[in-house]
């Protein structure tokens, strides 16, 4: 922390703001603005053919985690500062635990369901 | 104040104000939330394709109503902000209008939702249908119930404001109102991109 603007942003927790309400509101505006040309891109790459078929999961997974990082910088006012070390540690810990739950389920029961005998066999079994 | 944070250590320097410290433990509950949330992205992502001749997310989504749902979110998440932003400035008169603002948009997005299940239910796409539509009608349900119960939080804040003002402890349920209703938008983001923009992939 080298100056008293430094030391003031540290102190900042995720919804905590600035004394400053100008630069807040700027925070605010740009924040909305990057929102909705991500958001208007995600619709208009789905619904419109301009993007390589195969690609577009690709461009739209890209597009929604740029508009969560953007709402969590300027709406959640998640920071870098040393201060708020707790907040970005607990963001980190629940991205970890999102990660596992929704691969770690895909990924066993996509195994799963390899391994599962047709359908056509299993009903002949049971007979 | 820049001495006082270089001289003494962060372990040494005491327990944190409250303001930080609630609005961290709230972080926290939001985390937590979004894990739910995550397990039933999971559930929606594994039975996706499990439609049982049943439709498919193609065939029943229509992306012009979701374009409306996300802009109302977007938008009351952007007054929302505004609102804590004029409790900063002490204006009541602003605070009431962006609340206001705020509230009716996430009113537009339930009804909007609303009337897209009926619809649905009229056409016989009910959560009994197929584990697809169990897995779609959970998650975005479960989303949208969390928006009611913020609709009535925001309706609670904007009475404890008026009638109680503008003390710390209410200015403090605002703010942690406020990362909530931005924790849904968040969330929202995940459903437009996951279920209704990936059904047409």
């Amino acid at each position: 922390m080298k100056s008293n603007g430094t030391a003031q942003q540290a102190e900042d927790a995720p919804g905590e703001h600035d004394a400053d309400p100008a630069s807040n509101l700027q925070s605010y505006v740009i924040g909305f603005g990057f929102a909705i040309v991500l958001t208007l891109a995600s619709f208009g790459a789905a619904v419109t053919h301009w993007v390589w078929a195969p690609g577009l999961p690709v461009l739209l997974a890209v597009l929604a985690i740029a508009q969560m990082g953007v709402h969590l910088v300027f709406f959640l006012h998640v920071s870098s500062s040393p201060d708020s070390v707790n907040t970005v540690l607990a963001l980190a810990f629940g991205i970890f635990v999102v990660g596992l739950v929704v691969f770690g389920s895909m990924i066993i029961m996509a195994n799963l369901s390899d391994y599962m005998m047709p359908m056509q066999q299993l009903m002949q079994m049971q007979r | 104040m820049s001495a006082i944070a270089e001289e003494i250590p962060l372990s040494e320097r005491g327990p944190a104000p409250t303001r930080i410290v609630v609005s961290f433990g709230f972080w926290l509950f939001l985390l937590s939330d979004i894990v739910i949330f995550s397990a039933l992205f999971a559930a929606y992502a594994v039975l996706a394709q499990r439609t049982a001749g049943g439709p498919t997310g193609a065939q029943i989504f229509d992306l012009k109503h979701v374009f409306l749902e996300t802009c109302c979110l977007l938008v009351s998440s952007f007054t929302c902000g505004l609102c804590v932003l004029a409790m900063e400035r002490r204006s009541h008169t602003m605070i009431h209008v962006w609340a206001a603002v705020t509230f009716v948009l996430g009113v537009s997005f339930i009804s909007l939702e609303l009337s897209e299940f009926i619809g649905m239910f009229s056409r016989g796409i009910n959560p009994a249908r197929s584990a697809f539509l169990s897995a779609f009608f959970g998650l975005v349900g479960t989303h949208g119930i969390h928006v009611t119960a913020g609709l009535c939080w925001l309706a609670v804040m904007m009475t404890q404001i008026a009638t109680l003002g503008l003390r710390p402890k209410v200015a403090q349920r605002l703010v942690c109102f406020s990362l909530f209703w931005h924790a849904l938008d968040l969330v929202w983001i995940g459903v437009f991109t996951i279920v209704y923009l990936g059904a047409r992939t």
